[in-house]
């Protein structure tokens, strides 16, 4: 009897102890309503809408273009060997490269400059924060939200490979396009990070937008005017290019640095937005 | 349940709440009565925990608000300003969200949003989306949001702004039903609701009190003072003195915006007199032109300006 009672405030305490290190509850709680928030957004239509717009125009562009030199190829080399041209891995490489560089940086910045904003001008933030959850569930459930939905918007895309597998003549390199796409995954996690973290500093998702756009297209032109560089300080940068990483992804080289390198920077996006929730609380003068 | 001792709150060089103490007691109802800038929003937003005190220490059920927040966050439901809503979330789903957030065991959340929704009057809105809610539904959601948790202590600051007539009967005895299971703090300008819902009074004004007690003493004593302005034809040169010879009256004093060849007096009198009859005999007699006479009941302004020259005075 004695023992059962004890059994059993044990287990209390063991489950309010693993709820306060592990909360899933509350995140949950704060994730589903940003996935709901998204779901009925209109701006999220619009950006999923054009997403899938313009990745299906590159895609096609880039096809006919790798195909329509691989052809010509052909027809300089009639005579010799059979050209080493491999179309769907080039197709790949060059479709990964252009969604991580120009399209994602310019779209991202819509789905997260609301994420905070929205929240703090809303008057809501005053409810989260004075709920009992932390700010880190806060930012984890949001976070995690709009890496499902970029997920979510990016999952289509795999459609194009999957068509253009049916027809390709050397068998296609999936392992390229797996490791390409999971590059695009993790700069979306850092890009959306930096985002959020930047909807946190402001009360109106105009200027979050906007500031967010800025730095991306300013990482852009740090990307390309490095690219072709080779003096060391080139090197060094070239290594904090965030838009550099996702490349080596799509060379199907799963590299563990690179991994670590957008692992951390979006762990630091997360950790700067906790920062500026907590400092908020007290900061509030 | 609810212990305030020398809250001091600055915002830069400004203090926006100084040295404020009280109390509530488990079961009432505390009014926060003050004019605007007054310092409760100030007050409850420490309270919550949405800003820390720069002085002074609060406890709730004995919880420190500043080193035990999470304790306290798990016992207060709070309706802040502008209510905190998402305009794109049905009223049912929204409530549900708040209820998990604030702890509410999943199997329970059910059943806790159809109870706050049927207090606050709200269950025909249920899928209802927010943004076409009326102000005064939304308050009521706003409301039901505070209470999903069946929290100890509700804090509701200006809870029937933007409501109707009918609605601000409604809300203010949802608060009495409140009172008694929980311990409740409500913010409001408004003198009558105070004197309607509350057991007990905290009158604010710049950021210190100006006055605590409980209702029924406070109204009293604020209704004390009568007050009667006289309209006479002509200079009145003398009548002042005059007047201020009759028993019972406590002060006389010239109104600047009378017009023309008219003067205007505002007359006050010892609490619980009623002296027009004389006032009206006395100018008759001195021979003035009596125009107009009338009492005039004391407004918040008013109370306002009684309490600090009388805490200046003392
Ligand atoms: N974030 C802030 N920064 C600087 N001053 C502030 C801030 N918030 C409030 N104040 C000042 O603190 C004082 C008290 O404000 P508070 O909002 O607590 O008043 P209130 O009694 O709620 O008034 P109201 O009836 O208008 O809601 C005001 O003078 C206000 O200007
Ligand atoms: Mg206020």
């Amino acid at each position: 009897m004695n023992i059962g009672v004890l059994t059993l405030s044990y287990t209390n305490v063991a489950y309010s102890d693993l709820e306060e290190l592990f909360p899933m509850k509350s995140i949950l709680a704060i994730y589903r309503r940003e996935m709901n928030g998204y779901f009925v957004s209109p701006i999220a239509y619009i950006v999923i809408g054009f997403f899938l717009v313009a990745t299906g125009l590159v895609f096609s562009l880039i096809l006919s273009f790798v195909m329509q030199s691989a052809m010509m190829a052909a027809m300089q080399q009639r005579m010799g060997p059979p050209p080493d041209i491999d179309v769907p891995m080039l197709v790949i490489r060059q479709f990964v490269g252009f969604v991580g560089t120009y399209v994602m940086p310019l779209l991202l910045p819509m789905l997260t400059m609301g994420v905070y904003a929205e929240e703090r001008k809303r008057g809501t933030m005053e409810m989260l924060m004075t709920s009992p959850i932390t700010e880190l569930q806060i930012v984890l459930g949001k976070f995690l939200a709009s890496l499902s939905f970029f997920a979510l918007m990016l999952a289509p895309t795999l459609i194009y490979h999957f068509v253009m597998g049916q027809f390709s003549e050397p068998a296609m390199p999936w392992r390229i396009m797996w490791s390409g796409y999971l590059g695009l995954f993790l700069l979306g996690a850092v890009l959306i990070a930096i985002g959020s973290f930047i909807s946190s500093l402001t009360e109106n998702q105009i200027i979050a937008g906007v500031v967010t756009f800025v730095i991306f297209l300013m990482l852009l032109f740090l990307d390309l005017t490095m690219r072709n560089s080779s003096s060391a300080v080139g090197e060094v940068f070239k290594y904090l290019s965030i838009l550099q990483h996702h490349e080596t992804f799509a060379q199907g080289v799963i590299d563990t640095s690179s991994i670590i390198f957008y692992v951390s920077m979006a762990a630091l996006g997360v950790f700067l937005t906790l920062r500026n929730l907590d400092s908020m609380r007290w900061r509030r003068a | 349940m609810i212990e305030v001792e020398h809250l001091t709150k600055s915002y830069g060089q400004a203090r926006a709440v100084n040295d404020i103490s009280f109390k509530v007691e488990k079961g009432e109802i505390l009014g926060f009565l003050g004019p605007n800038g007054a310092g409760k929003t100030t007050t409850m937003r420490i309270l919550t925990g949405y800003l820390p005190a720069t002085g002074g220490t609060a406890r709730i059920a004995g919880f420190d608000v500043f080193e035990q927040s999470m304790e306290v966050r798990k016992r207060i439901g709070y309706l802040p300003e502008t209510p905190p809503l998402y305009p794109d979330m049905a009223v049912g789903d929204y409530l549900a969200f708040v209820a998990r957030i604030k702890g509410v065991a999943a199997g329970d959340v059910g059943k806790r949003v159809e109870a706050a929704m049927k207090m606050t009057n709200i269950a025909d809105r249920k899928d209802w989306l927010i943004k076409k809610l009326s102000r005064g539904y939304k308050q009521r959601v706003g409301i039901a949001q505070a209470i999903v948790h069946n929290p100890d202590v509700v804090i509701l600051d200006e809870p029937t702004v933007g409501l109707d007539p009918n609605q601000i009967k409604e809300v203010r005895k949802l608060i009495k039903d409140l009172a008694g299971e929980h311990t409740i703090i409500l913010s409001t300008h408004i003198l009558p609701e105070v004197e309607m819902t509350c057991d007990r009074v905290v009158i604010i004004n710049r950021g210190k009190i100006a006055a605590i007690d409980t209702t029924s003493n406070l109204t009293t004593q604020l209704k004390g003072g009568e007050r009667v302005r006289v309209v006479v034809r002509g200079g009145g040169n003398g009548l002042p003195g005059s007047l201020s010879a009759l028993e019972g009256i406590s002060r006389v004093e010239r109104e600047g915006e009378a017009s023309g060849d008219l003067s205007a007096f505002m007359i006050e009198s010892e609490q619980g007199t009623d002296l027009r009859p004389e006032i009206a005999a006395r100018i008759v007699k001195e021979g003035f032109d009596l125009l107009e006479l009338r009492a005039v009941s004391l407004s918040l302004e008013d109370i306002f300006m009684q309490l600090t020259t009388e805490e200046k005075a003392a």
